[in-house]
């Protein structure tokens, strides 16, 4: 009887959590007819691929196409992923292999720097990004992107490098391995997947990011994807189909790599705290 | 900052009796520099810019290039924010939605946190599962799709309300014709619906965090207590809560940090920033600022002034942070 409330409950959050996501595939699948009919159908009857072949072919906003926000987007959150990517492992491993006089003081920055209301700072960066004449151009929200996801990424990484045993670059370094040549051939190999999952956060964090790419970017065939979702959700209200449909594209890959996420690092972290 | 300490070799330090290394190890003040430029141009500075701007008057983007001077005013755009009576409707705004959306946020993720404890391993996968899925939806894409279950033509939920008897609905909301209602005209209703959108996007992260606490619990205390005849109320009372208090106070305190600056969900429900009522501290600074006439002195000044709330929440969050790393 217990079990059976229990297991009520947990349905009816699985139903509440999950409902929405669920709703827009199935909105997006769905023929016009369905969508505006007086008694919602709760799976699509006639699914059909129509919006999609809708929002892939045709023009969002006049003379640019989904394709264009979409490579956009990509470029933007990639360029920032790397450059991340890049700057956090040589931080991480500054703080997991050395020990130095700024090292606490450098943590609690990190720790300190990820609280700042990031909303507050479109201001003073706007005038950052017209200063370098970098206005309506992907690499002022590159650099945007690249400041606001790395705290986070050096935090992460930090226990990434950690895991890797001391031992393995000592050995290296004993067999004569220059600093250069452990970090390359033993260090890295090694912190490759904590490296994968701390580029999925920066990237997760630069796809989804609205207030920045509206402001810094005005010219339409520079627009990312939720920027130009946004235009295109406020221009013609009842076009439900094309918008879930779209919602959908870019919803999906962000599912995806979030799930990768989650399992990579409870298995990665906990692996790690086995073998080490 | 390596070159400072290498390049002043004092009196004292030459003098040192004691023969240490001399030379500091260059190298992770080097692997540290790209990172400490990162956060010092893009984050440390104009984090210092926004507060240097707020005493300035700034009406146009030509002074923000530096075509024109930047006139003074000093601590005037302050006293005319605060003196605005409508700055206190923002600011209750903003103070009562936070409240809220952390009691709402914690009660909710507690109580799934607790569930999925309790639950059997393929029925908690499930769960997981799906609040996983509301946890990694785009803050964009979740909003976007609660409006359309709000729409107020062939939205779910003017059809669920649509559906009621007409007796019942004339009674309780005295109207039964419900296409066509404007979900989101009265304030109260927005923040209602705000709140649920804002809910349902944050409460996934309490859960998860609260069922990782309860994992590294040794179960014998809960079986203990409940042999001992406790309830399930008291069980969580006297023994969960005072084990779990430091990840409490952790949560409580970033969801105070998220709900107080909730930007994208109210931009995309409210339809941009022309919702004047409903304004909350984020979305004024950025009105004020980018909707023209550009005011970016004002918006710089309520920026601060959301900032400040933040830094004394974050200054408990650090103290917190810091007392657990010290206890493990």
């Amino acid at each position: 009887m217990k079990k059976v409330a229990l297991n009520g409950a947990g349905l009816l959050v699985a139903l509440f959590a999950a409902f929405p996501v669920y709703w827009m595939v199935a909105t997006s699948l769905k023929p016009n007819r369905e969508i505006f009919s007086a008694t919602p159908r709760p799976v699509p009857a006639h699914p059909t691929l129509e919006h999609y072949r809708e929002i892939l072919t045709g023009n969002l906003i006049p003379g640019v196409t989904f394709g264009d926000f979409l490579l956009n987007s990509v470029l933007v959150a990639v360029s920032t992923v790397v450059l991340s990517g890049l700057v956090a492992l040589l931080a991480a491993t500054a703080v997991a292999r050395f020990r130095f006089r700024l090292r606490t003081t450098f943590l609690i920055m990190l720790l300190v720097v990820q609280m700042i209301p990031l909303e507050a700072l479109v201001i003073p960066l706007f005038l950052m990004i017209q200063r370098l004449g970098l206005y309506n151009t992907l690499p002022s929200l590159i650099l945007t992107y690249l400041g606001f996801s790395l705290p986070f990424a050096v935090w992460m990484l930090r226990g990434f490098v950690a895991a890797v045993p001391k031992e393995l670059e000592e050995a290296a370094a004993i067999d004569g391995a220059s600093r250069a040549q452990t970090f390359r051939k033993v260090l890295f190999p090694l912190v490759a997947p904590g490296l994968v999952a701390t580029s999925i956060f920066s990237f997760i964090t630069a796809w989804n990011e609205l207030i920045f790419a509206l402001t810094f970017v005005n010219d339409q065939s520079r627009y990312t994807l939720p920027v130009a979702m946004t235009f295109f959700f406020g221009r013609d209200d009842t076009a439900w189909g094309s918008v879930m449909a779209a919602s959908t594209l870019f919803t999906l890959p962000v599912i995806v790599f979030f799930l990768l996420v989650q399992r990579r690092m409870v298995s990665g972290l906990v692996a790690g705290a086995v073998k080490g | 900052m390596s070159t400072l300490t290498e390049h002043t070799p004092t009196a004292a330090a030459r003098d040192t009796p004691t023969r240490r290394r001399p030379r500091v190890d260059r190298l992770p003040y080097l692997l540290l520099l790209p990172c400490l430029v990162v956060i010092g141009v893009l984050l440390l500075w104009p984090l210092g810019q926004v507060v240097a701007m707020s005493f300035f008057r700034l009406n146009s983007v030509r002074q923000l290039r530096g075509d024109r001077e930047w006139p003074f005013v000093g601590l005037a755009n302050y006293t005319q924010i605060l003196g605005d009576p409508f700055f206190r409707t923002v600011l209750r705004n903003t103070v009562l939605f936070a409240a809220a959306n952390v009691l709402l946020t914690m009660v909710l993720g507690t109580l799934v946190g607790l569930l999925l404890h309790r639950l059997g391993r393929k029925m908690a996968t499930f769960v997981a599962s799906c609040v996983m899925l509301a946890w990694a939806t785009p803050a964009l894409t979740g909003t976007i799709v609660w409006k359309w279950i709000f729409d107020d033509t062939s939205g779910l939920v003017t059809w669920a309300f649509n559906a009621l008897p007409d007796g019942l609905s004339q009674a309780l909301f005295g109207r039964t014709d419900w296409s066509g209602y404007g979900w989101f005209n009265s304030p109260l209703l927005f923040f209602a619906i705000l709140t649920l959108v804002v809910v349902w996007h944050s409460f996934p992260f309490i859960a998860v965090s609260v069922l990782a606490g309860l994992k590294s619990v040794p179960s014998e205390l809960h079986e203990a207590a409940r042999v001992d005849g406790a309830g399930p109320w008291t069980v969580f009372w006297k023994i969960t809560f005072p084990l779990l208090r430091p990840v409490f106070g952790i949560l409580v305190v970033l969801s105070t940090i998220w709900d107080f600056k909730v930007f994208t969900q109210q931009f995309v429900l409210a339809g941009g920033t022309q919702d004047r009522p409903t304004f909350m501290l984020s979305i004024y600074s950025y009105a004020e600022a980018f909707s023209p006439p550009p005011k970016y002195g004002v918006g710089s000044a309520i920026a601060v002034i959301l900032t400040l709330i933040l830094l004394v929440v974050t200054g408990l969050y650090v103290r917190m942070v810091l007392r657990q790393e010290d206890a493990s």
